[in-house]
């Protein structure tokens, strides 16, 4: 799904214990919570019931993702008798190479990088001139356009493929990476996110000797706003990478097999074309372990940054 | 910059410049300062409309446009005039209403169990935990996986003869059930796609609501006796009403557009139809199945049109039972 959406910071949040949330860890802060406030609901201790419900919570979400690479690791016998196997097998890189191949995943991988690392780049580009202009630049008909960006994440993108297809068509950008690329260059959330950080982070005085030394607003952007902007920066670029790799409606309409995006190439292993189930795990597994190594070195970044602003697609 | 101590402050820009030859230079620096000043907030912030004017406002517009007129995927440019003509026959159109009707329950199958489930999920995260990162990531795990490696997944681990979930219950007694072919069986399991994917997410934002809560209305319920519990439903769900609208509006908009899963969970490229009777044929795929099987790109829009009509109802019937809600208390 690639819906756009608002930040969390809504009415609950506070501003100023947000600020706190920014500059502390949370278990941190809990625990001077705690010695303050002893008996205050939420910040009691686990009890073992919890952790067991977490431990359940976490078996869900991570099963089926073992469980792909089990599946992949075995042979299409193996695979479809019962009981299912719970242990990895022998397979698995023979299985990772053969899906490689039938799902032309070597140009698929490409093109999802392509497309991902464009995307994220331009968002966090214009999501952070355009997060600044709103957060700090004074001028007319900031707050109407400002409701305008919020208002757009309301408007699902899915609704215009008809004439975006028959646009991309006209320009000559059908099965091309562009006509996936370009109508998803900026994004009403990461401007939001953006402005969120920059009104809170950036003071008015940096901005004002910036001006005072004679700095045109681009310098002062360039200087000033991107150093400071870093660390929001980055966790946009995650968000809108897995987003943009992961996006399927609008890449399954415009882009065919000869020149597909992953999630587009996967389809192939379920239209029964490959026959041989673990070699359909493998190609899962493949498409996925991107975004897994991501999610494994930068997990807690991502975590924190869908936590102070939240991206959704 | 040199001329730093020269340049008068923005506000007195229009004063005159001192005489001879630096004033000219002066005066194109005051001027051109006020354009910077003037402009330069437009142009940060016009990629962002330019870029959506063009990719989403115009195409929303244009759809409505296109569903007015007979246009076939062959020849794009020739557009044919026929009124309402698609709109009726969409109306007409049984397998329109079957969409409609199955996106609506798959919508309320997947949003319901995600959202509460994400509540309390969010809840146990609260805790003073240890190894909170490690809970907290691995309840996000399935947002990095795309729709179409968890479709592919679930469609394995929900096969009839030999797939995980129907072993699991054979265990208990339960008989294999033929998770594709039965309508309820196969809505269940697409909903559990979606619940897989975005309950976790869901959780982490009402995780962030949740810390932003003061302390002391748990500590004023404390004394007025509230149990953990009582707390929970009179401090905590309050505290983060606004959070759990906005969640509710994403995953209705989410739900309204569903198409990979019911896609991938049938026979992928082939399975636009949603099952060999429809049985999960979301209006997302009904879009297109009418514009790129059928070629009839006016239809297509037709049903886009459509959706986003629904949409709307929704919300304004979300709208209505809030005031009427509220009217109540």
């Amino acid at each position: 799904m690639t819906t756009d959406s608002i930040p969390v910071r809504t009415a609950d949040a506070r501003p100023g214990t947000e600020r706190n949330a920014r500059k502390t860890t949370p278990s941190g802060r809990r625990r001077r919570g705690l010695f303050r406030h002893p008996g205050a609901g939420r910040q009691h201790h686990a009890g073992p019931v919890a952790y067991i419900l977490l431990g359940i919570a976490a078996l869900f979400s991570l099963f089926p993702l073992y469980w792909t690479m089990v599946a992949a690791s075995t042979d299409n016998t193996r695979v479809t008798q019962t009981p299912p196997p719970f242990l990895p097998g022998p397979h698995l890189l023979e299985n990772l190479g053969k899906a490689w191949q039938d799902a032309a995943l070597g140009k698929a991988m490409l093109n999802s990088l392509i497309v991902a690392g464009v995307i994220a780049l331009s968002t966090v580009l214009f999501a952070t001139l355009a997060g600044f202009a709103f957060a700090k630049l004074r001028f007319k008909g900031r707050n109407i356009l400002l409701m305008l960006v919020i208002g757009t994440m309301m408007v699902p993108p899915q609704l215009g493929v008809v004439p975006l297809f028959m646009m991309m068509t006209e320009l000559g950008w059908g099965q091309k990476l562009p006509a996936v690329i370009f109508p998803t260059l900026v994004s009403a959330v990461g401007v939001f996110f953006m402005r969120q950080y920059l009104s809170e982070a950036l003071p008015d005085e940096l901005v004002e000797a910036g001006r005072v030394d004679g700095a045109h607003s681009l310098r002062i952007f360039w200087s000033i706003v991107l150093p400071i902007a870093r660390p929001p920066m980055a966790v946009l670029f995650m968000i809108t990478f897995v987003h943009a790799w992961n996006d399927f409606f609008w890449p399954f309409i415009v882009l065919d097999m000869t020149n597909p995006t992953v999630p587009v190439a996967l389809t192939q292993l379920s239209a029964g074309y490959v026959r041989d189930q673990s070699l359909i795990m493998a190609g899962a597994l493949l498409g996925t372990l991107p975004l897994l190594a991501l999610f494994i070195v930068f997990g807690r970044q991502i975590v924190g940054g869908i936590m102070q602003g939240a991206v959704k697609g | 910059m040199a001329i730093s101590t020269s340049t008068p402050p923005h506000g007195a820009a229009g004063t005159a410049p001192p005489a001879g030859t630096g004033g000219d230079r002066q005066r194109r620096r005051t001027l051109l300062h006020r354009i910077d000043l003037r402009g330069a907030p437009y142009a940060f912030v016009a990629p962002f409309f330019i870029v959506f004017a063009a990719f989403s406002f115009y195409p929303l517009i244009y759809t409505s446009w296109i569903s007015l007129h007979r246009v076939e995927l062959s020849t794009l440019n020739l557009m044919e005039w026929v009124g309402f003509d698609n709109y009726t026959a969409l109306w007409d159109d049984d397998r329109f209403w079957n969409a409609l009707l199955n996106t609506i329950t798959i919508g309320v199958l997947s949003t319901v169990p995600q959202l509460l489930m994400a509540l309390g999920l969010a809840h146990l995260l609260n805790y003073r935990l240890r190894g909170s990162t490690f809970f907290r990531v691995a309840a996000l795990t399935p947002y990095a996986t795309s729709v179409g490696a968890a479709a592919l997944v679930f469609t394995m681990l929900f096969e009839r003869d030999f797939g995980m979930i129907n072993w699991m219950l054979s265990l208990v007694g339960v008989d294999n059930i033929d998770w594709e072919n039965n309508k309820w069986a196969a809505q269940t399991a697409i909903s559990s796609i979606v619940i897989w994917r975005w309950t976790g997410y869901n959780a982490l934002l009402y995780l962030a609501a949740m810390q932003a809560i003061p302390r002391d209305r748990y500590e004023a319920a404390a004394i007025d006796g509230a149990s953990r519990w009582q707390q929970f439903l009179t401090v905590t769900v309050p505290g983060i009403r606004s959070t759990i609208v906005f969640t509710i509006v994403l995953s209705t908009i989410g739900a309204t557009q569903l198409f990979g899963e019911p896609l991938i969970f049938g026979q992928g490229p082939n399975g636009i139809t949603g099952g060999a009777d429809n049985q999960y044929q979301t209006l997302g795929l009904l879009l297109y199945e009418e514009g790129w099987k059928n070629y009839q790109m006016g239809r297509a829009a037709t049903v886009a049109w459509a959706m986003f009509l629904v949409l709307i109802l929704v919300f304004v019937v979300q709208r209505v039972v809030k005031r009427v809600l509220a009217r109540k208390a």
